[in-house]
């Protein structure tokens, strides 16, 4: 039989993972129960999240958003503060699954889960989200570029556990957006996305860019290169050329059956084609 | 007036509520769970079956081939199918020996304990190396079966065009996903009676596979169709498959055995669309009539051969669409491949025929620069004409009709006009497609059936009818209802059904073939005709009338005597008829209309006794960054003879036209040797309501005289022109004609790639 823990208390989820390994989370379940369903073992003891309501809070500092990891992505499209300060968190979470996964899927869930077509992903990503990870041994804060240590691998210990998100606003300069190409209007797992995030002056300048991708390498990734190609200059049809091509040189896709590695690559170009594009015309 | 009206749905009620029983639905205290174990590899031979140790074998039952005590077979076509591998297998997913056990959990936990040891023998994997025969897997040439049909002089024809067009079509596996998944019950009777009960579309082919396998009378064999959760084709012959396994299991464990498949399972072990690799040649004149012909259509046919001849003739006589051409020769073949077998599924070889056929429609129009309309106008077929089997078209041809409305409905020439705002990058598009659909069996399969169903008089004073023709969804017994309570002067609630069972309702044939309406209620229609002549006999001897004189109206049945009206209602003038005999029943069989002729040979003559007609306009808008369709509008125009029932052939027409729509644009099944790496729904991807806008549906009405008030088949036809008439809306936004569908944005975008380049 397995064996379910439900705390109620954070602190007594940071004991029972202390105590009881080998053990699984689950917070929504939406993309555990997928695996199991696939054959995928059982383990012989869950954690359940779902009871820690204190992971559920959705906090406004001056200059960053705290979200609980058991926030759902309903909440998430509800909440004030979120629509106004990070409208493209927003946008990312209204394109997973549909109604019923949006009502339990949760943020936490899709950061854990690791899997590069993460819909969120790049939006924490392109905005410098930091992660606050908790356990017996108390919290510490990771910055999201630095989570992921691998295909499907990150920093967390066995023993840890992701407890907030905090994620910087959105600036009223600063023009963001997200993209996501999947397969159909809705319960789709992307092709590819991608998260921009510039200050652009009235000369149409560009002060400042943050691009992640995601589904086009092994884990979400900033696109370096091509936000330095960007940066401190004015669009015009030679920066949205050379942009394309930094873009379609620096992403690391895969044909799978999904995809395949061609069009990963030219739309990823295309898109931040796209965002300058429309930013110059804007 | 019942006919003509959209009642409520016969079941509707039970399966909203939640009161309809799926076969799962179905719990026997003894039953016990059936599992199949299959072949991974695509073709080879089986080396050994090994049991591992740390599993209690004595929990369980085992079933293999040499517990078939008759035939080994999928009774079907050719008999080629094993039930259970002997000592080859021929494709991944290949059943090869069953489980029966009190849980399903303990049948799984078995199955996991079985490892089957083989042989690997070269597997042929595609249309191109079935064709190259280098591997041979089916006689000497990997063909299932050929056809030609020819007419004119093709190769002088040729000399003198003007133009000639060629291109290559292809088009892909679809599966038909149907909500319910495959699911029987079977129990072994002590006196050697095998009952099965299931979802199924055709009790009495799974009755004859039965039958066979076990070499059993008529009798002893009984199956039920329980409530079915949709078919598409995909439950035509497939659940024979799975009923042979139940029944093994339960004759060899004693207990009632069920199987249902989880849907990964279904996914890749049920049949699927063929795929087809089509060729067109065509010559014309400058203004674009066609005057030769020469279409190539290759299907694959997978391991066995199941229904591929009878698809594949649907397919050849489908392959020109409703033009006319008096020179033509079409091709036709169905090859062998070690992937597994495909099958029946809505459309039944002709939306991948008229896929390319519509298509290569458009790239014709590109090619001379007429617009698609005439180029349509001055080929199709109209009344009076001859189709390429050499069929004249003498009624109901509602060619014009269809196309008409669906241009002046969808607004069609103002919008091709339409310009694009200059800076979007987003592109429209708008696209047709014009095509038909024989009703019924093909050539004289009708004939060979000999369809029946029966109408009774119930205790009650109501009317029974007694089919075999299956309500999957469709909605047979709401317009079976209609039909004859419009006969009798009844309300379709006056109807009723016996069950579904081959001991209790005699064969109408299978419900397949968009025959269920169009000749099975045509015969429903003639049983309840001599019902009433039979009452109104019965009655005129009672009352000393005419039994001419007898009305059947509003529930009663009036007459005239001495200048009164005297009327009695439907469930006295019931009682009155029985009271001699205790009932009341009459049997109807389908015979053809007058004048069909078919010759099996040369493949020529009236292929169909009649035809529906339809026209697609689909718009689209193509985003020119990650070349992602929108389908922005579906406007559709359907020659449906007579609508029994309006709402539900709208809905035959939008569910079909969706299913197109997905074949078109979407769905995809991913191989890597011989297996499928997408069997669920989170990666074969079907369109979602939100990938579907608002449709248009126009139902014109020409009827046809031999249906049931003129009613025609239209079952399959609204899974026809979908996909050509959205890749030609692609088309018509991004310049570039794809010529494989599903037309993913990856497919676009070579397309437009390859244009690029040869510009
Ligand atoms: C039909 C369907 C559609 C979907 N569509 C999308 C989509 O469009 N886009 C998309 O990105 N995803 C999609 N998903 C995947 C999934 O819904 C999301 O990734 C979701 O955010 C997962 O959250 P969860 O709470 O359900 O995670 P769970 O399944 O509970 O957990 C996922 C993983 O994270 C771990 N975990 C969860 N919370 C924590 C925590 N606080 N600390 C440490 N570990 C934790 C678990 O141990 C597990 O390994 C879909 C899933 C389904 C079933």
């Amino acid at each position: 039989m397995n064996k379910v823990y439900s705390p109620k208390e954070l602190s007594e989820a940071f004991q029972i993972l202390n105590s009881y390994q080998p053990l699984k989370i689950v917070a929504g379940g939406t993309d555990l129960m997928v695996g199991y369903n696939s054959g995928m073992p059982v383990p012989d003891q869950l954690l359940n999240l779902w009871k820690l309501d204190e992971l559920r809070h959705i906090d406004e500092y001056p200059s960053l958003l705290k979200i609980g990891a058991l926030c759902t992505y309903t909440q998430l499209i509800k909440d004030e503060r979120v629509r106004k300060y990070a409208p493209t968190l927003v946008d990312a979470a209204k394109t997973i699954g549909a109604m019923q996964i949006q009502n339990r899927g949760t943020l936490g869930g899709n950061i854990v889960n690791a899997s590069p077509a993460g819909d969120c992903l790049p939006v924490l990503a392109a905005f410098d989200a930091v992660i606050e990870i908790g356990s017996v041994r108390g919290l510490r804060q990771v910055p999201f570029t630095d989570f992921y240590t691998g295909y499907r691998q990150t920093v967390l210990a066995e023993d840890e556990m992701v407890t907030n998100i905090l994620l910087p606003k959105q600036k009223t300069e600063e023009s963001a957006k997200f993209y996501k190409v999947g397969t159909r209007a809705a319960q789709a797992i992307s092709k590819v996305m991608m998260s921009v995030r510039a200050s652009i002056d009235a000369q149409k300048c560009v002060k400042e860019i943050a691009i992640a991708v995601g589904s086009v390498a092994p884990t979400v990734i900033r696109t370096r290169l091509t936000e330095m190609a960007i940066r401190g200059l004015i669009i015009d049809e030679s920066l949205i050329a050379t942009a394309r091509k930094e873009m379609m040189e620096e992403v690391r896709p895969i044909t799978d059956i999904r995809s395949n590695e061609h069009y990963r690559r030219t739309v990823s170009g295309n898109l931040i084609a796209k965002f300058l594009r429309e930013n110059y015309l804007a | 007036m019942t006919v003509g009206q959209s009642v409520n749905r016969k079941e509707g009620r039970d399966k909203v509520t939640g009161a309809a029983k799926y076969v799962d639905d179905y719990h026997f205290q003894d039953i016990w769970y059936g599992k199949t174990v299959r072949s991974t590899v695509a073709h080879a031979q089986i080396t050994g079956i090994e049991f591992l140790a740390g599993f209690d074998w004595s929990t369980v039952v085992l079933a293999d081939y040499r517990d078939i005590t008759s035939r080994n077979i999928v009774a079907l076509i050719y008999d080629d199918q094993p039930l259970l591998a002997e000592s080859l297998v021929r494709h991944v997913y290949e059943p090869i020996l069953l489980i029966a056990a009190p849980t399903k959990e303990l049948a799984e936990l078995a199955a996991k304990h079985v490892h089957i040891t083989y042989k690997k023998l070269p597997a042929v994997l595609t249309i191109e190396d079935s064709l190259s025969a280098e591997q041979k897997i089916f006689g000497d040439d990997n063909v299932f079966k050929s056809y030609t049909v020819t007419r004119g002089n093709v190769e002088d024809a040729f000399q003198s065009a003007e133009v000639v067009v060629e291109e290559t079509y292809h088009v892909g596996h679809q599966e038909q996903l149907y909500i319910e998944t495959n699911g029987i019950i079977a129990t072994a009777k002590s006196d050697g009676t095998i009952l099965i009960q299931g979802s199924m579309q055709c009790p009495y082919y799974v009755h004859r596979a039965i039958k066979e396998l076990f070499g059993l009378p008529d009798e002893k064999v009984v199956v039920v169709q329980n409530v079915t959760g949709g078919g598409f084709g995909g439950k035509e012959e497939f659940p024979s498959v799975v009923a042979g396994h139940a029944a093994l299991l339960a004759k060899k464990c004693g207990h009632p055995v069920k199987i249902v498949y989880e849907r990964g399972e279904d996914f890749v072990a049920s049949t699927k669309r063929h795929p087809a690799v089509i060729r067109h040649r065509t010559g014309l004149t400058r203004d674009g009539r066609l005057i030769a012909a020469e279409i190539d259509l290759t299907f694959d046919g997978g391991a066995y051969c199941t229904l591929s001849p009878v698809v594949l003739s649907r397919g050849v006589i489908h392959a020109l669409g409703p033009y006319k051409c008096p020179n033509i020769r079409v091709t036709g073949k169905v090859v062998a491949t070690n992937t597994p077998p495909n099958g029946a599924f809505r459309g039944f070889g002709v939306p991948q025929a008229c896929f390319a056929s519509e298509m290569h429609m458009e790239n014709i129009s590109r090619k001379l620069d007429i617009s698609p309309v005439e180029l349509r106008r001055k080929n199709m077929l109209h009344q009076g004409d001859y189709t390429l089997t050499g069929q004249q078209l003498t009624y109901s041809v509602g060619t014009q009709q269809v196309l008409d409305a669906v241009l002046e409905r969808s607004d069609y020439l103002a919008r091709r006009s339409h310009k694009q705002p200059e800076l979007s990058n987003k592109r429209y598009g708008i696209g047709l497609s014009f095509y038909y659909h024989g009703g019924g069996f093909t050539g004289s399969g009708e004939e060979k059936i000999k369809g029946q169903a029966a109408v009774e008089l119930t205790a009650e004073g109501t009317v029974r009818i007694l089919t075999a023709s299956t309500e999957i969804g469709q909605g047979t017994r709401t317009i079976f209802s209609q039909i004859v309570a419009q006969e009798l002067g009844l309300r379709p609630e006056d109807v009723e059904f016996e069950e579904n069972d081959t001991s209790k309702v005699p064969d109408s044939g299978p419900t397949v073939a968009s025959r269920t309406c169009m000749v099975v209620g045509r015969v429903v229609q003639m049983a309840a005709a001599s019902l009433k002549e039979e009452m109104a006999k019965r009655i005129a001897s009672l009352a000393q009338c005419q039994a001419s004189e007898i009305q059947f109206e509003g529930r009663h049945l009036l007459w005239q005597k001495d200048g009164e009206i005297i009327s009695v209602s439907f469930a006295e003038a019931a009682e009155r008829c029985m009271s001699r005999t205790g009932f009341l029943k009459t049997t109807a069989q389908y015979s053809s209309p007058p004048g069909i002729k078919w010759d099996d040979v040369t493949y020529s003559g009236d292929a169909y006794p009649v035809y529906a007609y339809a026209a697609d306009v689909v718009e689209v808008e193509v985003d020119m960054d990650t070349f992602e369709v929108k389908i922005l509008k579906v406007t559709t125009a359907t020659d449906v003879g007579k609508a029994i029932n309006p709402t539900l052939a709208e809905g035959q027409i939008e569910g079909g036209t969706v299913q197109a729509l997905g074949y078109g644009l979407f769905e995809e099944v991913a191989w890597k040797d011989g297996k499928i790496l997408n069997n669920r729904l989170t990666n074969y991807i079907i369109p979602t309501s939100l990938d579907i806008p608002d449709m248009e549906t126009v139902l014109i009405e020409n009827p046809y005289p031999y249906g049931p008030y003129g009613a025609k088949g239209i079952g399959e036809l609204p899974m026809d022109g979908g996909a050509p008439a959205l890749v030609a809306a692609i088309a018509d936004a991004v310049g570039a004609v794809v010529t494989e569908i599903p037309a993913t944005p990856e497919r676009i975008m070579e397309a437009m790639e390859k244009l690029a380049v040869e510009a």
